[in-house]
């Protein structure tokens, strides 16, 4: 088993597309990962600080309006802050369309399914209101920047983010020594969430050598991490928890400060345990649901000796023989298999880009739902199933069914031959039985739809 | 009248190809029943629904003055002497009478403050007294992983939302009607050939089949939740046992008095539709659980409508319920009674109602419901919330 082009684009990519050529070399794809982010330059999304600007602005305008209900700068004020959660709500949609032209478009689409490996470990959503949208903002920002350098860094990034924050509910926790807390008694306590979560999801795995109380003495580390007013990072001396704190048996300096905290989350990433979760979870997700002990033994190593260096954890895995074993074994996820599809038809940007928010939302979201993955919204912080199971099911396959027969008419111009298609999309993975089946279809249409929702196209 | 039973469904899949023995519906072969024939619905609330304008407290002297702007409309429907019903459920009326219908009131979640939607319906799902990182499963699900040798099909999540109260480890079947199949039986059977080599995804296809065609003349048309309550009673006039999903619309920050009635309304039609579809012998054994992530303020705000509160209501609907009750310690809604002087305070956990209901249905102990499916939950006396 070694390096093929094909199955490096299905397996490590988004799928064969018929006008970018697949990469040539195991080299060459560690070298799309590692070089200049031209995907990000050509489609960039809205910031997080563009976010937090339309946060704060909004709150204002809202404030006036509540106060002034009956006025008719209230009812301004109130039509205002309505627009801008508008414009919030349609940047995101059409963020969708962006975030597909990098898939469809790039020629090292490794580096985008990363993206989207790492986005998803450190799963994030944003609670209520105009948060919600900050999730592509937030993998730019935090994620992609990370993916080619040490672990730590990333996590850290992801970790200290104000969305993550947020979203595991440390931003108001307190110490039970903090000055908040002897302050104002009524002043909830500590929050486990965020410390509980690090451990157990982003560094050494549930089955981690780790306690209770190595979650509480994290939780009592990770006071002061807060957000701002403005949606922004800070750090809140007042809720920290005053003195040392002691996790997997290393003691963390008296006195609360950041620095205690960024040298804790370096010690987990460096963790053998931290090694051998990432390199399993490597392995499950691009090779199948139970991977070889010698592949994760391999990957772990390359984390072990590089101290949680990526690049060598992805160039372990692609010079391992079995990362081209063929049958490919996993099924793609659903907003997977959507912008394989996409990439496979390669339609015009100019089609995509001029999509209205309704129609994104008709075409691509509501299918997505459907189908069991919606946009950006994973129902917890461990993020979409990696097990086949979860997306082999009834109600997914119907609704990818339809979703293939239905859908490519409203982005594309012209429908393409679907033998030709079924050979651009699959390469060597067309069989005689899909070809019978292309020919025997009553329309283009459930022709196309048959090429996507056959095996060769759904498993990877 | 296109009903297929399991045996029917046993029949098609041998037509069909062997595959199918692979699939959830149908394994294992040997059908272990589940060991209790009452049907439980439980149904999410989201955005929080106000208690106090769908069960109001009439009979609270301050309850008039708290939000004149909301009974204006239509008069509501008196239950008790001290309490009524919102105009728009006054379809439900008559199973109030015959005791089928019950609501608790002034209950909660342990969830306290902070008032987020978001965290509100992660607690109430899970089921647990804090948020405090770890658990993943949902408490229905925990409840079924305490009956071992349980079928896919005991349970259903119904819908396309995320449904984490189902969510875990004991096998669960999924359907959304609106996971239609429109597309021609020629071009079904050569999707069918061209998965037929990946057995799951074929399996997965023909049971999909199955369910829509199954479901498809009485299932199809209407609203989202009409199809959805419509599939719920097929399949639970069969060997489901429990099914859940939920409805949205109940964060009525302004214009309530039509946003609410209009939520309410949905409410209504899914209980009726329940009923009708699963007629009077399995209605009789049936116990539907309503509940929502919190209550509203207990005034009415700027806007027409109410904000996010904390202690709210419970409904309860069904032939198995001991119905035509308010149930609940009401704690008054005069100022210094309520919580921090804004909310309708809770007097009850919510998740000791949902407790009583699973452990009259399956016997599923009082242990496992405080320890396991709802740790830290102390149930106290019965409310007596069951036939």
């Amino acid at each position: 088993m070694s390096f093929s082009p094909t199955l490096a684009e299905r397996r490590f990519g988004f799928g064969l597309s018929p006008q970018i050529p697949a990469p040539q070399s195991v080299d060459a794809m560690l070298r799309g990962v590692a070089g200049v982010d031209q995907m990000l330059a050509d489609h960039p999304l809205p910031s997080f600080r563009d976010l937090q600007d339309k946060l704060v602005l909004r709150r204002r305008f809202r404030g006036f309006a509540r106060k002034n209900p009956d006025t008719d700068e209230g009812k301004a004020a109130d039509k205002k802050q309505q627009e801008i959660y508008r414009t919030a709500r349609d940047d995101w949609t059409r963020g969708f369309v962006q975030i597909q032209a990098r898939r469809i478009q790039t020629p090292h689409a490794f580096r985008e399914r990363l993206v989207a490996f790492w986005a998803d470990h450190f799963t994030v959503v944003g609670k209520g209101g105009m948060l919600r949208f900050a999730g592509a903002a937030y993998a730019d920002e935090a994620v992609r920047p990370h993916i080619n350098g040490r672990f730590a860094d990333l996590l850290r990034a992801c970790v200290m983010h104000p969305l993550m924050l947020e979203y595991l509910d440390q931003n108001r926790s307190a110490g039970p020594g903090s000055i908040i807390v002897r302050r104002r008694p009524r002043w909830q306590g500590l929050n486990e969430n965020l410390a509980r979560e690090v451990l157990e999801l982003h560094t050494l795995g549930v089955d981690g050598p780790y306690s209770q109380t190595d979650v509480r003495e994290l939780a009592e580390l990770f006071t002061g991490m807060s957000r701002a007013d403005d949606y922004g990072f800070v750090f809140r001396r007042n809720l920290a928890e005053p003195g040392a704190e002691t996790v997997l048996g290393k003691t963390y300096g008296q006195g609360a400060s950041l620095q205690h905290i960024e040298t804790a989350l370096d010690d987990l990433a460096r963790h053998p345990a931290t090694a051998a979760h990432i390199a399993r979870k490597l392995a499950v997700h691009f090779v199948g649901d139970v991977p070889s002990e010698d592949l994760v033994a391999h990957v772990r190593q390359a984390y072990a000796q590089s101290d949680g260096d990526l690049m060598q954890c992805y160039a372990a895995l692609l010079e391992h023989p079995d990362a081209w074993v063929t049958p490919a074994k996993n099924i793609r996820p659903p907003q997977e298999f959507m912008s394989a599809a996409l990439r496979a038809f390669g339609p015009p940007q100019q089609a995509l880009s001029q999509m209205e928010p309704r129609d994104i939302g008709q075409v691509f979201h509501g299918p997505l739902r459907v189908m069991g993955q919606p946009w950006e919204n994973p129902a917890g912080p461990d993020g979409w199933a990696e097990n086949d199971a979860a997306w082999v099911t009834p109600q997914g396959i119907a609704a990818r069914l339809e979703w293939a027969v239905y859908a490519p008419g409203k982005f594309l111009d012209a429908l393409p031959d679907p033998v030709e298609f079924a050979q651009a999309a699959l390469g060597d993975g067309v069989t005689a039985d899909l070809l019978f089946a292309v020919n025997a279809a009553e329309t283009r249409e459930v022709a196309l739809g048959l090429v996507l929702v056959s095996p060769a196209f759904q498993r990877r | 009248m296109n009903q297929l039973s399991r045996r029917d469904i046993l029949l098609r899949a041998s037509a069909l190809g062997c595959s199918l023995a692979a699939s959830p519906l149908v394994t294992p072969l040997a059908f272990a029943k589940a060991p209790w024939d009452t049907r439980l619905i439980v149904i999410i609330l989201r955005g929080g629904m106000d208690g106090l304008d769908v069960v109001r407290p009439m009979g609270d002297p301050a309850f008039a003055a708290l939000r004149p702007g909301l009974q204006d409309g239509d008069p509501a429907h008196d239950l008790d002497g001290y309490f009524a019903l919102h105009p728009a459920l006054g379809d439900l009326v008559p199973l109030w009478d015959k005791g089928e219908l019950g609501f608790v009131h002034a209950v909660s979640t342990p969830y306290r403050d902070k008032r987020s939607h978001f965290d509100g319906q992660d607690l109430l799902e899970a089921g647990t007294a804090a948020l405090s990182g770890g658990v993943r499963d949902g408490w229905l699900n925990r409840m079924l992983q305490e009956v071992p040798g349980l079928e896919a099909d005991t349970a259903y999540a119904i819908g396309t939302g995320d449904l984490r109260v189902l969510e875990g480890a004991a096998p669960v079947a999924n359907w959304a009607p609106e996971a239609n199949l429109r597309i021609s039986p020629a071009a079904l059977r050569l999707a069918s050939l061209v998965m037929e080599p990946d057995a799951p995804m074929h399996a997965a296809l023909a049971e999909a089949e199955i369910l829509s065609q199954t479901a498809d003349a009485s299932v199809r048309g209407g609203r989202a939740h009409q199809q959805i309550a419509r599939f719920a009673a097929e399949r639970l006039r069969e060997d489901t046992r429990v099914a859940a999903f939920s409805l949205n619309g109940w964060d009525t920050h302004r214009a309530q008095a039509r946003n609410l009635g209009r939520s309410l309304t949905t409410l209504s039609e899914t209980v009726k539709l329940l009923r009708d579809g699963l007629g009077a012998s399995v209605w009789d054994k049936t116990a539907l659980v309503a509940m929502t992530e919190f209550g509203r303020t207990a005034r009415e705000n700027g806007t027409g409508g109410t904000d996010h509160g904390t202690g709210g209501l419970m409904m309860l609907a069904g032939g198995a319920i001991n119905g035509g009750q308010v149930f609940g310690r009401w704690p008054g809604v005069a100022e210094n009674a309520l919580y921090q002087g804004r909310d309708l305070m809770p007097t009850a956990d919510v998740r000791a109602g949902a407790a009583e209901v699973m452990r009259a249905i399956t016997g599923v102990s009082q242990t496992a419901l405080e320890t396991k499916i709802f740790p830290g939950l102390q149930m106290g006396a019965p409310l007596g919330l069951m036939r």
